[in-house]
């Protein structure tokens, strides 16, 4: 059968999918021919996978509209999140690299797995309907579960793996229960249909079921209370390149889910979940800031600092308008940028077998590479929120759309926690500038506990990967007008 | 009393009938075969209700792939004949009450009739009556290609983490 002209065009309109899941196969075909000298170069092949899909977005962005009879919706909100997600894989390609490479893990299955979960996410970010939305977060779910497990001879990413697992099966048990319930309520399960269903019948019993039990599966899946439980003990065991794309690149596009299904398909029944939203974005933020004050493991606080962020983004989320979908995609822009750049600091910093990842291994950071200081002194304060940086502007923009749409309470809540924040966030960068550092310290210190321990010379990836996060975080500080008027005309395409 | 009400009958006793045993079998290999018998009696009311496809599926995939998958975990763990233990004080407690609730709810609903139940008209896409194979096929093939093309993806991935989780280091 002859590509017919609108096959081609539905073909384009997925073209990045497409393009990562023929890479993701292309690097399991060649993963037996490499010899393990070489595994390296399976790494750049996918790098290079995912900027050749990034590039592909211009062909996207050429056909806007339906594909595939509104399974696939592609316009502006889409690509926004398309933008986010490929970047954030990209430079979580780079950034593991390096890391796979000492831990003697170097294999092409990691990458494939990194390109499918990609290909999952960007069916999320596009999804039209929910039958397809299921699947694409299946696919970005189960290749997280698998790169959790990586390091197969650490107990605690064991561990890690299995807690997500568990969990996140049950969740998604929740999501589909919520489909069936939507589909039984509305007859349909495609966006338009049920926010057509809705504003005729009102919001019925069923339907309200329904979204309670998608709300339960979405937020698991973007990490906000009463559903975080299990972050802190994933992130943490998790290899911490692998950590830093559960806290960019999957919460970012089960975001974009959450917005479609709320404010296009429940949109009509606005008034039952902003409560739902509103009690949330509270119980998130306390837990994570508060928490995270108790840790000294600074991958697991940063876990806890990515909870609290999902509750700023909630706020901004409850604010029901379009200024406050464009803060959320604002904010969830300066986040990947900010998260990833941290957890590459974190990568670095714990060396090999990820030893080194107590507060105290970073005291005098400052003096022994006084550069990745710098950049991680740049990553906290953004994730802080001082002005100048990504974070402060997705704060800002996430409060105004608060305060415009009065719900002034939470915004109060929100600022008090950003205050709480500050301590947990400082108190690194104070350890890293004026704590001088104490010995080598742990099980196998031994003869050498009175040298004092260096961090390993910054391999040439990872310094890519900082430079990118730096300047990224500090473009969205300095002139967040361009990107906040993409992310207002995104917000006006989902309505 | 007709053919097809006949056969219900039958079948629905044998499915029933299976499903005690196979909580009652005391070896874990009776409870496998029992379950197979429950499969296909279910497979036969499909049948009986019109819905060939999902009859065939069910003896495809249930009676089929998945009993293969637990006699071979049966076999490959030699287990014997299960242990007894004292009966749990939640099951004892709230199973009896919650089974009589389950039971009481479905009769209900059934003594209402299907239309009582909240559901949505369906709105001509999956229309009411038996769904032949065609029409599942046309939706299957058609409208809902590309969620059954990405499936194929999920299974790919799948494969790939039996893979990397339980393969020999060199």
């Amino acid at each position: 059968m002859p590509l017919r002209a609108d096959m081609m065009a539905d073909l384009c309109r997925i073209a990045p999918e497409l393009i990562l899941c023929v890479f993701g196969i292309l690097l399991v075909a060649l993963e037996p021919f490499v010899p393990s000298s070489s595994k390296r170069a399976l790494g750049w092949l996918a790098f290079s996978g995912s900027l050749v899909a990034i590039a592909s977005l211009w062909i996207v962005a050429r056909h806007p509209g339906p594909a595939y009879g509104g399974l696939i919706q592609v316009d502006n909100f889409s690509l926004f999140f398309h933008g986010i997600i490929l970047g954030s894989v990209a430079v979580v390609i780079l950034g593991s690299i390096n890391y796979l490479c000492e831990e003697r893990l170097q294999r092409g299955e990691y990458y494939a797995l990194v390109l499918f979960a990609a290909a999952g996410m960007g069916v999320l970010a596009g999804a039209g309907e929910l039958i397809t939305s299921f699947l694409g977060l299946e696919m970005s779910s189960i290749s997280t579960y698998i790169l959790a497990a990586f390091r197969r001879d650490a107990r605690k990413s064991n561990e890690s793996a299995l807690k997500y697992f568990i969990l996140g099966s049950f969740a998604t048990a929740f999501f589909l229960y919520g489909i069936a319930m939507t589909y039984g309520a509305t007859g349909t399960t495609r966006f338009t249909g049920i926010a057509q269903a809705l504003s005729i019948s009102g919001p019925t019993l069923l339907a309200v079921l329904g979204l309670g039990m998608m709300l339960v599966g979405l937020g698991f899946k973007v990490v906000i209370a009463p559903f975080q439980i299990y972050a802190p003990d994933v992130y943490e065991g998790a290899p911490t390149p692998v950590t830093a794309l559960l806290a960019s690149a999957p919460k970012v596009a089960a975001f974009a889910l959450m917005l479609r299904i709320f404010y296009v398909a429940f949109g009509p029944v606005q008034h039952i979940w902003f409560w739902a939203i509103w009690i949330s974005a509270v119980l998130t933020m306390c837990a994570g800031n508060f928490a995270a004050l108790l840790q000294t493991n600074v991958k697991r606080m940063l876990a806890y600092s990515s909870i609290a962020h999902a509750g700023y983004i909630l706020v901004a989320f409850a604010a029901s308008t379009e200024l406050g979908i464009a803060a959320v995609l604002f904010y969830l822009a300066a986040y990947a940028l900010m998260k990833i750049g941290a957890f590459t600091v974190i990568t670095h910093v714990g060396g090999r077998g990820e030893r080194h990842l107590e507060l105290s291994d970073y005291a005098g950071l400052a003096k022994k590479q006084p550069a990745i200081a710098a950049c991680f002194t740049l990553f906290l304060l953004s994730l802080l929120g001082l002005p100048a940086t990504g974070g402060f502007m997705g704060k800002f923009y996430a409060f105004q759309a608060g305060l415009d749409s009065r719900i002034i309470w939470l915004v109060v809540i929100a600022a008090l926690n950003s205050i709480v924040g500050a301590y947990y966030y400082l108190r690194v960068i104070l350890t890293m500038y004026f704590r001088e550092p104490a010995g080598e310290s742990g099980p196998d210190a031994g003869l050498g506990s009175e040298i004092e321990w260096m961090p390993q010379p910054v391999a040439a990836s990872i310094w890519v990967v900082l430079i990118i996060a730096a300047l990224g975080t500090l473009y969205l500080g300095i002139f967040p007008s361009r990107v906040m008027e993409f992310a207002l005309r995104s917000a006006a395409s989902l309505r | 009393m007709t053919l097809p009400i006949l056969l219900f009958f039958v079948f629905a006793g044998i499915a029933v009938g299976g499903a005690l045993s196979l909580i009652f079998a005391r070896e874990p290999i009776h409870s496998a075969l029992a379950l197979i018998l429950v499969m296909v009696a279910l497979a036969v009311l499909y049948l009986l209700m019109g819905a060939g496809f999902i009859s065939a599926v069910q003896i495809i995939v249930y009676a089929g792939a998945i009993m293969v998958l637990f006699v071979f975990v049966i076999m490959l763990l030699n287990a014997g004949v299960e242990n007894r233990t004292q009966h749990s004080i939640m099951a004892r407690w709230l199973g009896i009450p919650l089974a009589v609730f389950l039971i009481g709810d479905l009769a209900y609903w059934m003594a209402r009739g299907a239309h009582a139940l909240p559901l949505a008209e369906r709105s001509g896409s999956l229309a009411a009556g038996p769904v032949s194979t065609q029409d599942l096929s046309l939706h299957l093939f058609q409208s809902y290609l590309f969620p059954f093309e990405i499936t194929s993806i999920l299974i790919l991935i799948a494969v790939l983490g039996a893979v990397v989780l339980a393969r020999r280091e060199p």
